[in-house]
């Protein structure tokens, strides 16, 4: 690995200053743990490493006005230990206690997950599913970029060279409500979703239907959402729903499977989870990571 | 860039000069003599690297040096001072190693867990140890030791 220049600033406004001043010669640093793969093989060689552990408004996960506020430096492991995601966001703490492995979920956060911005990235699926902001500060001034719209490509984002995430606000839902993440993966610990599938649903029979590594950027399935809106669930609007779903995704063939089985599979798994979140949100059941396939 | 970094290595105060671009695993292994660690995938995926810093478990393999200055690091060394740990004669009496490279991050891990949660069931056992490899494949007796180490405290009122 090359050698650089490593900063550890301790506010933002600091952070943003050099990170305009150097544009994409600098990288922040949170957990690395992509970061430093991406560095250690030379895909990335940057100048400078801002390291953006020592900023203490990054800390933190937080109810206010209608929104939970999870801030840039909140690991994985963090979100799994509260008791306010558990109980308000159990699909984003679903998502969460299935990341990597635990030695990768005490330093990664949620948001160096969605800035590194891979296909199969676990945290993007429940933020489109909850209509989640991501926060964006620079130097000029501050933004909110819809969790939908801050997705462009594989690892691409929205995010200027002189803009920093800060962290991603949630809107908290009012009423009954069912929620699931399924992850296919072929081990547990370390290895990558070969499909994700995040499910909200709500006692007005709304649904939100999102997925992950099985299109360039996590997707909503809006067919599929659009088909079940104000509908009762049952099994056969489910199975018909998941075949809709299809149509909002393109997997690729890839080392951890082929297009055909991610396909064959995406069905299977949003007929479950849509059958799942209904019956969490009547019953209370199935429990918190119950293995649905 | 240069840097010296200051940090509590095993319970004593360690202060080392590194250059930005040094990995935690190769300043314990090279420059502090702390060769518990292991380099085994290099990427974060084994687990055989495992230490722990304030307490949680990391990957010393995907960070930096600079990184842990003013931290708290611990590796088998500084669990071991005392003799062997109650996980690690659990692991002896269960025979839970083969080839033994991938022992350090294993115990390690297992400290963690058992640190936060005293008796685990199985399922948590196999959850919280899902992100360390043992090439050898020597899982069951790994689980079977931290099964009793679980009663143990169970028994123990822990």
């Amino acid at each position: 690995m090359e050698n650089f220049r490593y900063l550890k600033p301790a506010a933002i406004d600091k952070a943003l200053s050099l990170k305009k001043e150097l544009g994409s010669k600098a990288r922040f640093l949170l957990g690395g743990t992509d970061l430093f793969i991406q560095m250690d093989k030379g895909f990335v060689v940057p100048e400078t490493v801002i390291d953006l552990k020592g900023i203490d408004e990054l800390k933190g996960i937080e109810k206010k006005d209608g929104y939970v506020y999870v801030g840039a430096r909140v690991t994985w492991t963090q979100l799994i230990e509260s008791d306010l995601i558990r109980k308000e966001f159990p699909a984003l703490w679903e998502a969460s206690d299935i990341v990597a492995s635990v030695g990768v979920r005490n330093t990664g956060t949620l948001v160096g997950n969605i800035c590194n911005a891979v296909p199969s990235l676990e945290g993007g699926s429940p933020l489109l599913a909850y209509n989640a902001a991501v926060l964006v500060k620079s130097s000029q001034g501050e933004r909110e970029i819809p969790a939908a719209d801050f997705f462009t490509g594989v690892k691409k984002t929205a995010l200027a060279d002189d803009e920093m995430v800060t962290g991603v606000k949630i809107p908290v839902k009012n009423g009954k409500f069912g929620e699931v993440y399924v992850k296919m993966g072929r081990y547990e610990g370390e290895d990558l979703a070969q499909a994700g599938v995040a499910v909200v649903v709500d006692d007005k029979n709304n649904y939100r239907i999102a997925l992950n590594a099985v299109a360039p950027t996590p997707v909503r399935a809006e067919k599929a959402e659009a088909l079940l809106s104000g509908k009762k669930l049952d099994e056969s609007l489910a199975e018909k729903a998941a075949e809709l779903a299809l149509e909002s995704i393109s997997p690729i063939s890839d080392i951890r499977s082929s297009k055909e089985y991610r396909l064959h599979m995406c069905r299977v798994m949003v007929k479950r989870a849509l059958m799942a979140s209904v019956s969490r949100m009547e019953t209370g059941k199935p429990a918190l990571n119950t293995r649905l396939i | 860039m240069n840097h010296t970094v200051k940090f509590n290595l095993n319970g004593s105060p360690v202060e080392v000069q590194v250059k930005s671009n040094e990995k935690l695993l190769d300043v314990l292994r090279d420059k502090l003599g702390v060769t518990s660690p292991k380099f085994g995938c290099g990427v974060g995926e084994c687990g055989a690297c495992t230490v722990l810093i304030d307490g949680l478990s990391v990957r010393s393999c995907i960070t930096f040096a600079v990184e842990v200055e003013g931290k708290n690091v611990v590796s088998l060394e500084g669990l071991q001072a005392d003799g062997p740990t109650k996980i690690q004669k659990a692991f002896i009496k269960n025979n839970a190693f083969q080839c033994g490279f991938c022992a350090p991050g294993f115990v390690m891990s297992a400290t963690e867990l058992i640190e936060k949660n005293p008796s685990p069931t199985e399922e948590e056992i196999r959850h919280a140890l899902a992100g360390n490899l043992c090439r050898c494949t020597g899982y069951k007796n790994i689980v079977d030791a931290m099964n009793e180490v679980s009663q143990e405290n169970k028994e123990e009122g822990r």
